[in-house]
């Protein structure tokens, strides 16, 4: 166990203006699992794309084997026994699970084989799939076993592994965690890539953790309090949400009966969702991605009207009134795609905070916009929430993920919502930043504004929520006091483990 | 290796040289043609360019020209850039262009040969509503029915034009006309006529409205929250959604101007230089229309300049045509090449071009 597999030699990289990796080496262990850490920006993805072949260092040199590791392009990497699952998936929805895992092969077998091997396959490692079942009809979780299935097809000697968990449930995540351990005994490296703490203290060998490019340590995680890694990642110590005096008052958003067929041929409809949000109160709302979240943040913010009735603010029935007349009434939103969504990409950020503060901040008087107000308010959200950016003229979509999304949620917040509903508020935000997000979030609530927090991220919701509701296939979950809650009920409320089972470790 | 390499933002000098550079290339590969044709090209470019505006001889028929042309293309290009802004991709606005002249020509000639003030300007109102009705027509459908605007507009074009034969022949004919095709001419009717305003200078009351489309249309984009709303539209369809933009809306309201500027401009035509219906009265002015909103950047004040330099293109091709004998579809490819090169070089203005080997991403 003791051998090393691969061995990664003063790695850097420099794209311009920002150098990814600079002189990053640690080695990989024949069967170990190896944790890298680090926040976004961290370099993380582009270590992973240079030992996938998808990127050339520009110093540096990897060893796999024992021999010299050059992979020119990902085939090569596949061909050395090198293998990665994505955290976005490359699935084609219309086509059936054996066709999508011979798409990535070079010789593929005929489907009747390549079936049995699927089969043989996920047996072995607890992983269950129909190899003929449409893709687009499967979970997140499901969808993932296919891409780990395609990887373990080619016998790999090292898996690397994306932030596999973000779009797990508790329980998914344990049978992950089985079929991981089950192939690092029998000698497959697994790198694996994450930021939350936890898993990989129960999961990881070591661990390697970057920060800024750079290589901070290499580590037990298992000796380590989740704390020090986390101060090992960031740096330094944030601040961590202050708690508050839970003060509810009178109830200000009313969902009764909620149903909307879905949008499209793969969205999700929503059936019979009922909740109710007080005012100081948030409501915390999880569930592995695509069981609703976009359709009720598009059925609150008014994107998609609803029957008469389902939605009330304050006392009245907004369910046919659009996203202006609900922001009007003081219901705002902030949906998760930042880009095209939330944002356009192309627009600079003044004109971005045009997009949703144009009456409430008074930016338009007469069908006139005015340009020097909206200049203000742009760089008032800049200002208060910490927002990179050489100046409020730039284009939204020149931003990074994360200081667009402070920009995003900023816009909201400063515009005093009485009830605000945001989905994926910190996702791909730094910790520094997304610790300043949860705070304006508590804070906006402190000042008897009503939440609803939707997001894939449970540590987040357990911080900051009051109440926790969970969406499975557009359904909601009673909702539950979090202090009430432990992992496991909270996996059960999410849809529990979608009929999987742990791996049989022989 | 060359690569293209996309931008961070597009560059704002990229997208002020791209005209220019699409002209200049222009100018190089049309002389070629122009030499393997067997003509002098640097004369043909000078005859193009130059000789409309500043010949001894020609200089004082053509410069009035310029305006004439210039002003219904402007006037069409507004109308289209608002719709291409939004993504709404009005193609038929020869048709809505015919359909003015109709509706405002009939107006006319319904009060023949009364001298009341009231008739122009009730034309004028009649052929934008002509242009504008024959615009909701692929509207309504877009949004009732989810059709392809750009299929219904064109195909409008061509009903559009059996309409005009029709009423050429038929409703609209001169009763005095001797039994030929076409209307009374609207230069033997000063109440209706759309005459120069100041004698040899080219400009009509058209030329006036496209000028004032130009800063209706500028300030709108820029300033006004409609503006803001049709280039979110464009931009970003979901996003201006979830600002609370009606698609249906939008829809309507771009048809509907590029409509009513379309129509505008046909019954400018037809009251004024055309002087009557006639079966073939329409001479592809909706379709270069959208050459001319593209070569302008979709930008008003662009629009323009890019309206000004196809009428240039036009008087000089005919000029060159008379002069050097040069094929009359030698100058149609000239114009098509201005379109080519700006939409090649106006990758540029997205991407920028690097050298060095080649690396996977």
């Amino acid at each position: 166990m003791a051998d090393t597999l691969l061995s990664l030699r003063g790695l850097t990289k420099a794209y311009p203006g920002v150098v990814a990796n600079d002189d990053v080496s640690f080695d990989i262990r024949v069967g170990e699992i190896h944790a890298l850490l680090g926040e976004n920006g961290a370099g993380k993805s582009t270590l992973v794309k240079m030992i996938y072949g998808l990127v050339k260092p520009d110093r540096g040199d990897m060893t796999l084997g024992g021999a010299p590791y050059v992979p020119g392009e990902p085939k090569a990497a596949r061909a050395s026994g090198v293998s990665m699952v994505f955290q976005h998936f490359s699935l084609f929805e219309a086509l059936s699970v054996a066709e999508n895992v011979a798409l990535g092969m070079e010789n593929p077998p005929k489907t009747r084989d390549l079936a049995r091997q699927i089969r043989e396959v996920s047996e072995t490692y607890g992983l269950p799939l129909d190899p003929f079942r449409v893709v687009g009809t499967l979970s997140a979780g499901e969808r993932q076993r296919v891409e780990i299935i395609r990887c373990l097809l080619q016998n790999p000697r090292l898996l690397i592994m994306d932030e596999p968990t973000s779009v797990l449930t508790p329980q998914e995540v344990e049978i992950l965690f089985a079929t991981l351990r089950k192939l690092s005994s029998e000698g497959t490296a697994i790198l694996y890539i994450s930021h939350k703490l936890e898993e990989i203290r129960s999961l990881c060998d070591h661990a390697t953790i970057l920060r800024l490019g750079k290589k901070v340590a290499t580590c037990t995680p298992a000796e380590s309090t989740a704390r020090e890694l986390g101060e090992l990642m960031v740096g330094s110590s944030f601040a961590a949400p202050v708690a508050r005096a839970h003060a509810s008052g009178a109830v200000l958003l009313e969902v009764q009966n909620l149903s909307l067929p879905a949008p499209g041929a793969f969205g999700t409809p929503l059936r019979d969702i009922s909740f109710s949000v007080k005012a100081g109160e948030v409501l915390g709302l999880g569930g592995v991605a695509g069981n609703g979240q976009d359709e009720l943040l598009a059925a609150l913010s008014g994107e998609r009207l609803s029957p008469p009735g389902s939605v009330t603010l304050k006392g009245e029935d907004v369910s046919r009134a659009g996203p202006m007349s609900r922001r009007d009434a003081g219901l705002l939103s902030a949906p998760e795609e930042r880009l095209g969504h939330a944002a356009a990409p192309a627009m600079s950020l003044i004109e971005n905070g045009v997009l949703t503060a144009a009456r409430r901040e008074g930016l338009v008087s007469r069908g006139f916009v005015n340009w020097g107000k909206a200049r203000k308010f742009a760089q008032s959200v800049i200002t208060a929430f910490d927002v990179r950016t050489p100046s409020p003229m730039a284009a939204a979509g020149a931003l990074s993920g994360g200081n667009l999304q402070k920009f995003v949620i900023g816009r909201e917040i400063l515009q005093r919502p009485d009830v605000l509903v945001v989905n994926q508020p910190t996702w791909g935000v730094d910790a520094a930043a997304a610790a300043a997000i949860r705070q304006a979030l508590l804070d906006l609530a402190a000042k008897g504004a009503a939440i609803i927090v939707i997001s894939q991220d449970l540590d987040e919701l357990m911080e900051v929520s009051d109440r926790f509701g969970a969406l499975n296939e557009g359904r909601l979950s009673p909702l539950r006091p979090v202090s009430e809650l432990n992992m496991e009920q909270i996996g059960l409320m999410m849809g529990g483990a979608h009929d999987m089972e742990v791996a049989h470790v022989a | 290796m060359i690569r293209l390499e996309r931008r961070p933002q597009p560059s704002r000098a990229w997208t002020a040289l791209t005209p220019v550079l699409a002209v200049l290339l222009t100018m190089v590969v049309g002389g070629i043609m122009f030499a393997l044709l067997g003509k002098p090209p640097l004369e043909a470019i000078r005859i193009i360019f130059w000789d409309p505006l500043f010949h001894p001889q020609f200089a004082a028929y053509s410069r009035p020209q310029l305006l004439v042309k210039a002003g219904p293309l402007i006037l069409i290009a507004i109308g289209l850039s608002l719709g291409f802004r939004a993504g709404i991709w009005n193609i038929g606005a020869e048709g809505q262009y015919i359909m003015g002249a109709i509706c405002g020509a009939g107006m006319g000639l319904a009060f023949y040969p009364t001298t009341s003030p009231l008739i122009f300007p009730a034309m004028v109102m009649a052929g934008a509503l002509g242009g504008w009705a024959w615009a909701m027509i692929p509207a309504v459908l877009k949004v009732r029915f989810g059709t392809n605007e750009i299929l219904v507009s064109l195909m409008l074009v061509y009903v559009a034009e059996a309409l005009l034969a029709s009423v050429s022949q038929k409703l609209l004919r001169n009763p005095e006309g001797m039994g030929f095709p076409g209307s009374r001419n609207f230069k033997q009717f000063p109440a209706a006529h759309n005459a120069e305003i100041f004698a040899n200078s080219g400009m009509h009351w058209g030329v006036i409205a496209a000028f004032v489309a130009v800063i209706f249309a500028y300030v709108l984009l820029t300033r006004h929250i409609q503006g803001f709303n049709i280039r979110l539209t464009g931009e970003a369809p979901r996003a201006a959604r979830f600002s609370g933009v009606s698609p249906a809306r939008i829809i309507f309201l771009c048809l509907g101007f590029g409509g009513a500027l379309a129509g505008a401009a046909g019954l400018f035509e037809v009251s004024g230089p055309a002087g009557q219906i006639t079966i073939d009265f329409n001479s592809g002015y909706g379709f270069t229309a959208i050459i001319v909103a593209f070569l302008g950047r979709l930008h008003p004040v662009g629009i323009l300049l890019a309206g000004l330099l196809m009428a240039l293109t036009y008087i000089g091709g005919e000029l060159a045509q008379l002069m050097l004998g040069l094929p009359g579809a030698s100058i149609q490819l000239f114009q098509g090449m201005l379109l080519f090169f700006l939409l090649a070089t106006d990758v540029f203005t997205n991407f920028r071009l690097r050298f060095g080997k080649t690396e996977v991403t």
